[in-house]
């Protein structure tokens, strides 16, 4: 996993609520067995005309947000399925963060896990952001982990919550994975120490 | 005395491989993991690569159910599988099951069927125990007083290997429900109201625990409708403390404790339940008497109203935000602002899904079959969400009832819950569906979706307009 410090870049605004992760990614783009090729469904039914060409006025198929790193969204984002093809897609495509007033938790879990930034504003700084994305889509913003800021176009800097342990791994490129595994005797003590109550084995 | 604590406390404070602190999220121990085909591949690529083997795959469980087609044996007993795609999927599985030793109820199998239908019914599901799996409809197994949350591939991962979890303790949430259903109103009214009620995301951080009269009256199958829609709501899981229902329910099933074993685990988990006393960080209420058969009009789960009353206005909505999102859902959805949705015609029903297709849902559904007809245009499938429910639904008679009605009597799995295998709905049409979710293309591009009960989308299949099921009760 590359390693996260600071991500400056363009922002699309996606101004809708409770975006489901069957939004984000259709079950029917599921069936791969590898991470592979799924930003062509990102978004699929709302970036695509039923004839199959590109939907001129979904935010992401815009001139202006070609090339944009960082989507920001409303609250409540990636609720649903717990389908980690949710953030492989949205990295797939290119972005690095999502910036939304809330994450349901399986998403936001699943993001921090492959270095996906999710990063929680105020509702009103959101709203403040839609605005002035509305004025001018084409500006940047930053993202500082290390700071837990957001630096926004204005200039002012919001700072954002995330947990010790998954911003360590952010910034260091380091999965999770590895502290678990350094933790095998601690599971086999556990384990000898606590009856087991089923074995699916038989 | 100890301090009073939560039935989710208790669970959550015997796994403790290792407390949370402010560095480090707690090493959380798993007793049972579920996995399908869908969501795994990807974690045991990374297990190859990283030279690990699987921690326990004496706790390890795989079924086939969501990309796998649900029509009818062929003459030689087979389901056939046409979809490469999903060939390949399958295929994975069953080679990544058997390099590391992990049992698997395949395609066909006589104890198939959807993951969260084959842990209890096989008494695999008990109190107590942390029960996870590469979906978010998990949360079912909550109902046996199990902490059971659905994980992402990484995660899986992370469960393959160390047979743990790295978690931050989430907050608890009592959901107190007091009042007894009225007739024709059921578990999965009690659930979409309750999210109609509190919001997709209320439950967001929180652990639910179910409680208060209805629920205690509830069995078993109605309680896993309820804890499977917790995520709707936001919350990763939702539990119910086990009683006698509980128990009577797990006595005799497959790895069920047996004899004195079994005597031993029932007064464990009589120790389960919340302690007088306990703290919740938040509570919910909702009164089951006077609720009605739900319904939902919009393109979340979370968008339901009582069947006889009008969809919702946008003038109607507390702020711009929810009146944008209300446009939204119902210029998808087709539907007008201010007009009931009684009388509204229905061109597919779904009885099927994690939620609604255990044996008593399909009885419920099967009471509406009962000497009348399928209306004519509608398409109805019915789809049993395992082997075994398939078994005991036709030994007692039903799929004759749904056959001989219209209806598509099909082969246990997922089926049109998620628009992943054949079983869809087609663009612009209509479902009542007794699935989970209504966002959009859920059920299939395109696809018009309507949350309710067994009894609501039966009521539909036969009058072949959306219904109030009951106005067809005896």
């Amino acid at each position: 996993m590359e390693p996260i410090s600071i991500i400056t870049g363009k922002a699309v605004v996606l101004p809708v609520e409770n975006i489901d992760t069957d939004q984000i990614i259709p079950a029917r783009f599921l069936k791969v067995t590898d991470k592979s090729g799924l930003a062509a469904g990102l978004f699929e039914a709302w970036r695509y005309l039923p004839d199959g060409t590109p939907n001129p006025d979904f935010p992401l198929n815009r001139p202006a947000a070609a090339g944009a790193t960082i989507l920001i969204s409303g609250r409540n984002f990636g609720c649903g399925s717990s389908r980690e093809h949710a953030p492989w897609a949205l990295q797939d495509y290119g972005f690095r963060a999502v910036i939304a007033p809330s994450f349901a938790d399986i998403f936001r879990s699943n993001a921090l896990k492959i270095g996906l930034l999710p990063v929680t504003i105020e509702q009103t700084i959101y709203d403040e952001l839609v605005a002035m994305y509305a004025n001018d889509p084409q500006m940047a913003l930053t993202i500082d982990l290390a700071a837990q800021t957001v630096t926004l176009p204005d200039g002012r800097q919001v700072s954002f919550p995330i947990d010790a342990f998954s911003k360590y791994c952010l910034l260091h490129g380091v999965d999770q994975l590895g502290f678990l595994l350094n933790q095998a005797e601690a599971i086999a003590a556990y384990e000898a120490s606590h009856p087991q109550p089923v074995k699916t084995t038989g | 005395m100890s301090k009073p604590r939560t039935l989710f406390e208790k669970v959550w404070e015997a796994h403790l491989v290792r407390p949370e602190t402010p560095e480090t999220p707690a090493v959380l121990y798993i007793d049972l993991h579920l996995i399908h085909e869908v969501t795994s591949p990807q974690a045991f690529t990374e297990l190859r690569q990283r030279g690990l083997r699987v921690r326990r795959p004496d706790k390890t469980l795989g079924t086939m159910d969501h990309s796998t087609p649900t029509t009818p044996r062929n003459h030689l007993g087979i389901i056939p599988v046409i979809d490469p795609l999903a060939i390949s999927q399958l295929e994975q599985l069953r080679k990544n099951c058997a390099e590391f030793g992990i049992p698997l109820f395949e395609l066909g199998d006589e104890n198939q069927g959807i993951v969260h239908v084959i842990g209890p019914e096989q008494g695999l599901t008990q109190p107590g125990m942390t029960i996870v799996c590469g979906d978010s409809h998990t949360s079912t197994h909550g109902a046996f007083g199990a902490l059971a949350f659905g994980i992402g591939t990484s995660e899986v991962g992370h469960v393959l290997a160390t047979q743990c979890l790295l978690q931050r303790k989430p907050k608890t949430c009592a959901v107190r429900i007091e009042g007894r259903l009225g007739p024709g109103v059921t578990a999965k009214d009690i659930i979409l109201a309750l999210i109609a009620k509190y919001g997709v995301g209320g439950g967001t951080g929180y652990v639910f625990e179910y409680m208060g009269e209805a629920i205690r009256a509830l069995s078993m199958e109605e309680r896993m409708t309820i804890c499977n829609m917790s995520i709707e709501g936001g919350a990763r899981a939702g539990m119910v403390a086990p009683d006698d229902t509980t128990f009577e329910y797990i006595a005799g099933r497959p790895f069920a404790p047996k004899g004195a074993a079994f005597e031993a685990a029932v007064a464990r988990w009589r120790t389960l339940p919340t302690d007088e006393g306990a703290v919740f960080d938040h509570e919910l209420t909702l009164s089951a008497s006077e609720l009605k058969p739900m319904i939902t009009y919009g393109t979340n789960p979370g968008m339901g109203i009582p069947i006889d009353a009008p969809v919702p206005r946008p003038e109607d909505m507390p702020d711009a935000r929810s009146r944008a999102a209300l446009d939204k859902a119902l210029a998808y959805m087709g539907l007008e602002p201010g007009k009931p949705l009684l009388g509204h015609p229905v061109d597919v029903v779904f009885i099927g899904s994690c939620t609604n297709s255990r044996l008593s849902d399909l009885r419920q559904a099967a009471q509406f079959f009962r000497g009348r007809k399928v209306a004519p245009g509608v398409r109805v499938m019915v789809v049993p969400g395992s082997q075994q429910v398939k078994r005991a639904a036709e030994a007692e008679g039903l799929d004759r009832i749904f056959k001989e009605a219209g209806a598509e009597w099909r082969e246990a799995g997922c089926s049109a819950c998620l628009g992943m295998n054949d079983d869809k709905v087609p663009p612009g049409k209509y479902a009542v569906s007794t699935s989970n979710r209504n966002f959009e293309g859920r059920q299939g591009p395109g696809a018009r979706t309507m949350l309710a009960s067994p009894l609501t989308a039966a009521a539909a299949a036969v009058t072949g307009v959306v219904t109030d099921p009951r106005t067809l009760l005896n």
